[in-house]
């Protein structure tokens, strides 16, 4: 019995809002609710292909019946893109500026029932798609087609990939779509996209805004499908790039995948991202944050606030606030225009939540869930709490990808930190307090590629988004997304290395070589600014251009590599130190070179064979690059972003970490240079492995070091066998990303073996760089040295 | 609220402490105030974009359809301090207001609405000192209490004697409400001994009249601001605090009720007391009053939808909810000719 007027101003109840998914329902009756794929600009629904239902989590109705792309359909996807692509690159930038506009206009346009789709396919609240979601993915078109117009004064040096694959999540179907396509084409690259399985259908729709908008056929294209389809697209030869967003578990699979084809990828993956409350914080604020945080979309948000930490002092009177919220929280018809939180995905998914709550119960924490006797049947799961939780608890580690929160305490700052830090993830963080000087503190301090102050799940087009460690990596947004999506034009000309058999250039001896007249030079490993003695306690004969003995290094180990990065470790506050401190001790490492050219450039005529001139042009060249990264250290500079609200957001550029850094055998002392400078100038910590053939020119480096005051540990040289070296580094999870440069197919190897902690890679894919060439220095090297935080920072009293 | 007929009484003055312990009515104990707590108001912090964001998505989060909306109309209007602030009120101006609190909707409205057992009147009639003894004795027989401003309103800067002299005088022409503002002063120079003092003296000379006292947020700077004063009036014995005087640059509005909403939520948690919160000026249309009505639903629960712990000063929102409603009986958009002026 539906009350009457004078019973609800008794009960002041709010009463059903629906919104009518009648439009959306008629464009799927239109479509004979049967959605194929959309490729060369064309419908393609081949009746005899296989096909799968899209249902309404809501109720359980199916919406549609959506074709299964297979191998051909991605072939004729790619074929169309890649035979658009050259075109659509050809276009003036002001020319793609205009189909992105005109995209941005229809998304506006078609708001209403592109919301209704969402939420229908999804279950997501209707207020959030019609207010977050939708509005969002138009910003986003509007930002990239300014992209577009200033491409060519702004990345004038830069190529888009080509085709690029893209896969997306189900959790923001919309909106993923949009940051994949809008940075895509404005680059100049075209697309292959496809939807996630269970949410096919605003992508479906975003075809028929693309023929809209006039956009030449094959610029989009759009196969559906679920993971068989995915990995058609990652392993086609003709795509140049693969965009992931979605789990941890698929993103590995797909760094395996893609290993050693020269594909570009970025990965946008899992997260378990920590809420720090400190005692200073406005709570009732922190709560609202919590909500937008962690209840939010059902909590199925990669960047979800799911662990928050709170100061022991204000733990009891936070969770009694959350607890007091939480009742608060409406759950029901997604299409209610009143409902916080709608329905989750799926009933798998829904299981796979309530199991993993159960399971954090079981280990102890206490459950709270004041909706939960209300929580309608169906999809639903109610907003969650779970307190009395340890970081050795299941809840606080895994990403449990629903409406979860679970709840730690910490005494100081410092504890706060490491309770964060303390996780496999880096996607985002929310700290809360009203002292600006510990917010501002915290916020380095912490390894999250976003971190909100005072603040919660906040996103703009103008600012990158993206994690640090296993959260993937690879920026989507502002010029670091755009980034994602070029790549340095020179490299298409660089040549493949000539076929050269690798064969070991070096000889294993135990005893020191004879017949030296001089004293004896062992060259050991250098670890933690100290000379050390491999571990295996085994060294490598080294030959000089004429086949005689000209010295020999250790050959270091695995146990070498561990130690170099413990080293590595401790030498943390190289990351910290002041910019021009990081440029003096590169200069000094440029003079002292310079004192000592003439016995380098004497060392490289003998080792490789080079002309006098020659090597007196790379000792030139290292100190001059030296120089040049001593000046980049404090000029590679972030950036501030004005998103359209009240806040700045701090683009800071920091370092990545720690990282294994393979060098080529050409140019051995520039190369070495090249890339060991920028890494330090960034503040990195690197584990170098010096080319296999000429180390000595590493080993005589390492008196340059100890005399330029270079910390113990931030460069750390082991010299030895390639191969088994680079295994090592690329399994290492503690290393944060590597460089790998050489002319064997190790690169592909590394690539394949860095999923333990998906580690950043960056390898030459078998093309051999000119050392000489300014193209061989500066920002291209310096973006790979650091990784782009945003700080975002509201303010106002 | 107390809603005892407005016969005269004698003003019975009060202390804090002789207070009876529960002066109940709609069900809930009377603030008694506390002693002033400066470390409470030390730990005081409020993050405006947070408010900002918090009150702008509610607005987009919460709607109230049909009857629903109706319902939630005629209850916001239950709340209404029907207000006449005026240099050129005379007696006259003031009936015609009380013959409205009284019959505040259309007789066919009423029963097309099928509200006729809720005798609806408006929360109260808010007037000047002079005005108290005709609204007084056109409201005699009512429900409806009537508002007195006093202590020097709007500005509240007259001598503090004559201010509480202001106040017994109100209470004793029969005013059981008494709508003071506080020294602005106070707030910006920090001196909360001061304000706690004042509002409490204040709160004395009420005697069984409920104190409302006006923070005047316009004129208080910064959200932080609002919240200590709010605290300060509270633990003063207030019964509810309210926005401002109407006549500020700025009224009130939803990140400042949102902040003194929360200040009640902590006061309740801390002491156990309800206080009553009166958003005033610049609410003049049904949907702005909704969107009061969600902030105080989410922020403190039903309760305070209800006239003793929430009122509205407003002048010309009774006219936009009239229209409201009647077009939700008929369909039909209406205009302001076909109700009756107040």
């Amino acid at each position: 019995m539906t009350p009457n007027v004078a019973e609800i101003f008794d009960t002041m109840d709010y009463g059903p809002a629906p919104e009518s998914d009648k439009t959306a329902q008629e464009w799927l009756e239109n479509h004979g609710r049967h959605i194929g794929h959309f490729i060369n600009g064309k419908w393609v629904k081949a009746a005899k292909s296989k096909t799968f239902d899209t249902t309404n989590p809501a109720n359980g109705k199916k919406l549609a019946k959506i074709n299964q792309g297979t191998k051909a359909d991605v072939d004729a996807a790619v074929k169309a893109a890649k035979t658009a692509q050259k075109k659509w690159a050809a276009l003036d930038g002001h020319e793609r500026a205009k189909y992105l506009y005109a995209l941005a206009r229809l998304i506006q346009k078609n708001g209403r029932i592109l919301s209704v789709l969402e939420t229908l396919d999804n279950g997501k609240p209707i207020r959030e798609s019609r207010d977050g979601d939708i509005p969002a993915a138009a910003r986003h078109f509007y930002h990239h087609a300014g992209w577009a117009q200033i491409q060519d004064t702004e990345f004038p040096d830069y190529e888009p990939y080509g085709v690029v694959g893209q896969i997306i999540p189900w959790n923001f179907p919309f909106l993923m779509l949009a940051w994949k396509i809008a940075p895509a084409l404005a680059a100049g690259n075209t697309v292959v996209l496809k939807p996630a399985e269970f949410t096919p259908l605003t992508a479906a729709f975003f075809a028929e805004l693309c023929v809209e908008a006039g956009l030449p056929a094959g610029v989009v294209n759009i196969v559906q499908g679920d993971g068989k389809t995915g990995a058609e697209i990652t392993k086609h030869k003709d795509i140049s790039k693969i965009a992931f967003t979605g789990s941890t578990e698929v993103g590995r699979i797909i760094r395996e995948a893609t290993a050693g084809s020269g594909k570009g990828l970025t990965l946008e993956l899992g997260g378990k991202s920590p809420v720090i409350v400190f005692e200073n914080a406005d709570l009732d604020a922190a709560v609202e944050g919590l909500v937008d945080g962690i209840w939010f979309n059902q909590g199925q948000v990669c960047c979800a606030g799911s662990r928050l930490l709170v100061q022991e002092g204000v733990a009891d009177k936070m969770v009694r606030k959350l607890a007091k919220r939480m009742t608060n929280l409406r759950i029901g018809d997604p299409l209610d225009k009143a409902i916080d939180m709608g329905t989750m995905i799926n009933k798998e998914h829904l299981k796979k939540v309530s199991t993993l709550v159960q399971k954090g119960v079981n280990e102890g924490a206490r459950l709270i869930q004041p909706g939960a006797e209300d929580c309608p049947k169906g999809c639903h799961y109610p907003p969650t709490m779970l307190t009395d939780v340890h970081p050795a608890n299941t809840v606080a580690i895994e990403e449990i990808f629903g409406p979860v929160l679970s709840v730690m305490t910490f005494r100081t700052p410092e504890e706060a930190v490491m309770l964060a830090n303390n996780t496999r993830y880096g996607l985002a963080a929310s700290i809360w307090s009203e002292n600006i000087n510990l917010a501002l503190d915290i916020a380095p301090k912490i390894k999250a590629g976003v971190v909100w102050i005072n603040s919660a799940n906040m996103f703009d087009a103008a600012c990158g988004f993206g994690g640090y460690r296993e959260s993937g990596f690879g920026r989507e947004g502002g010029r670091e997304g755009m980034y994602a999506y070029l790549k340095p034009a020179h490299l298409a000309d660089l040549p493949a290395y000539k076929a050269e058999k690798s064969k070991l250039s070096a000889a294993r001896h135990e005893a020191a070589p004879d017949g030296i007249g001089a004293i004896d030079r062992t060259a050991k490993l250098y670890i933690g600014g100290k000379q050390a003695r491999p571990d295996g306690n085994y060294n490598l004969s080294i030959l000089d251009a004429k086949g005689k003995l000209a010295g020999s290094v250790g050959e270091g180990n695995r146990k070498d590599i561990r130690n170099a990065v413990e080293a590595a470790r401790k030498a943390e506050g190289w990351g910290k130190a002041a910019h021009h401190l990081r440029a003096q001790i590169l200069y000094y490492i440029a003079e002292n070179l310079s004192a000592r050219a003439d016995e380098f450039k004497k060392r490289l005529q003998s080792l490789t064979g080079a002309t006098p001139a020659a090597a007196q042009k790379e000792v030139d060249a290292a100190v001059k690059r030296l120089f040049t990264y001593a000046a980049w250290a404090d000029k590679y500079d972030g950036a501030v972003h004005t998103p359209p609200a009240r806040l700045v957001a701090a683009a800071m550029k920091e370092p990545v970490g720690i990282l294994g850094i393979v060098c080529p055998d050409e140019n051995p002392l520039l190369s070495f240079v090249s890339l060991f400078a920028p890494a330090m100038a960034m503040g990195n910590r690197s584990i170098i492995i010096p080319s296999e053939k000429y180390p000595l020119i590493a080993t005589d480096f390492y008196q340059i070091l100890d005399t330029s005051d270079v910390p113990a540990g931030v460069l750390n040289i082991v010299t030895g066998i390639r191969a088994d070296l680079v295994k090592t580094i690329a399994e290492h999870d503690d290393i944060d990303a590597v460089w790998y440069f050489g002319s064997d197919a190790l690169g592909g190897t590394l690539e394949k073996l860095s999923i333990g902690n998906l580690k950043r890679t960056w390898t030459n894919n078998g093309k051999q760089r000119d050392w000489l060439d300014a193209d061989s220095a500066g920002e291209e090297f310096l973006r790979h040295a650091v990784e782009v935080k945003n700080v975002w920072i509201p303010y106002g009293e | 609220m107390t809603k005892k007929s407005a016969t005269k009484r004698k003003h019975a003055p009060a202390t804090i402490s002789n207070l009876p312990v529960a002066i109940v009515s709609e069900g809930h104990a009377r603030n008694p105030g506390t002693p002033l707590n400066l470390e409470w108001l030390d730990s005081v912090q409020v993050n405006l974009s947070s408010l900002e964001r918090r009150t702008g998505s509610l607005t987009g989060r919460r709607s109230v359809k049909k009857d629903y909306q109706a319902a939630w109309l005629l209850k916001a209007l239950s709340c209404i301090d029907l207000t006449t602030l005026s240099g050129d009120d005379t007696p006259g101006r003031v009936k015609r207001l009380c013959a409205k609190a009284k019959r505040p909707v259309r007789e066919d409205l009423v029963e097309a609405l099928g509200i006729q057992d809720l005798n609806l009147t408006t929360g109260a009639v808010c007037v000047y000192h002079e005005m108290v003894p005709t609204a007084v004795k056109e409201l005699e027989g009512t429900n409806i209490p009537v508002a007195a401003v006093a202590a020097g309103f709007p500005h509240g800067l007259s001598p503090l004697p004559q201010r509480l002299d202001e106040i017994r005088a109100s209470v004793a022409e029969g005013a059981t409400e008494i709508d003071i503002v506080i020294t602005r002063a106070h707030v910006l120079t920090g001196n909360w001994k001061a304000l706690y003092d004042e509002v409490r003296a204040m709160r004395e000379a009420c005697g069984d009249a409920h104190l409302k006292s006006i923070l005047a947020t316009g004129e208080l700077a910064t959200m932080r601001n609002v919240a200590k004063a709010s605290l300060v009036a509270m633990m003063a014995g207030s019964d509810f605090i309210k926005t401002s005087t109407g006549k500020e640059s700025v009224n009130a509005n939803l990140n400042v009720s949102l902040v003194m909403l929360r200040c009640i939520r902590d006061y309740l948690e801390e002491t156990g007391y309800r206080v009553g919160y009166k958003p005033a000026g610049g609410i003049g249309t049904a949907k702005d009053v909704i969107s009061y009505q969600f902030l105080m639903k989410e922020e403190l629960g039903n309760a305070w939808l209800q006239p003793d712990l929430f009122r509205v000063g407003a002048s010309s929102l009774l006219g936009d909810i009239e229209r409201q409603l009647e077009h939700h009986v008929t369909g039909r958009y209406s205009a302001n000719n076909r109700h009756a002026v107040g």
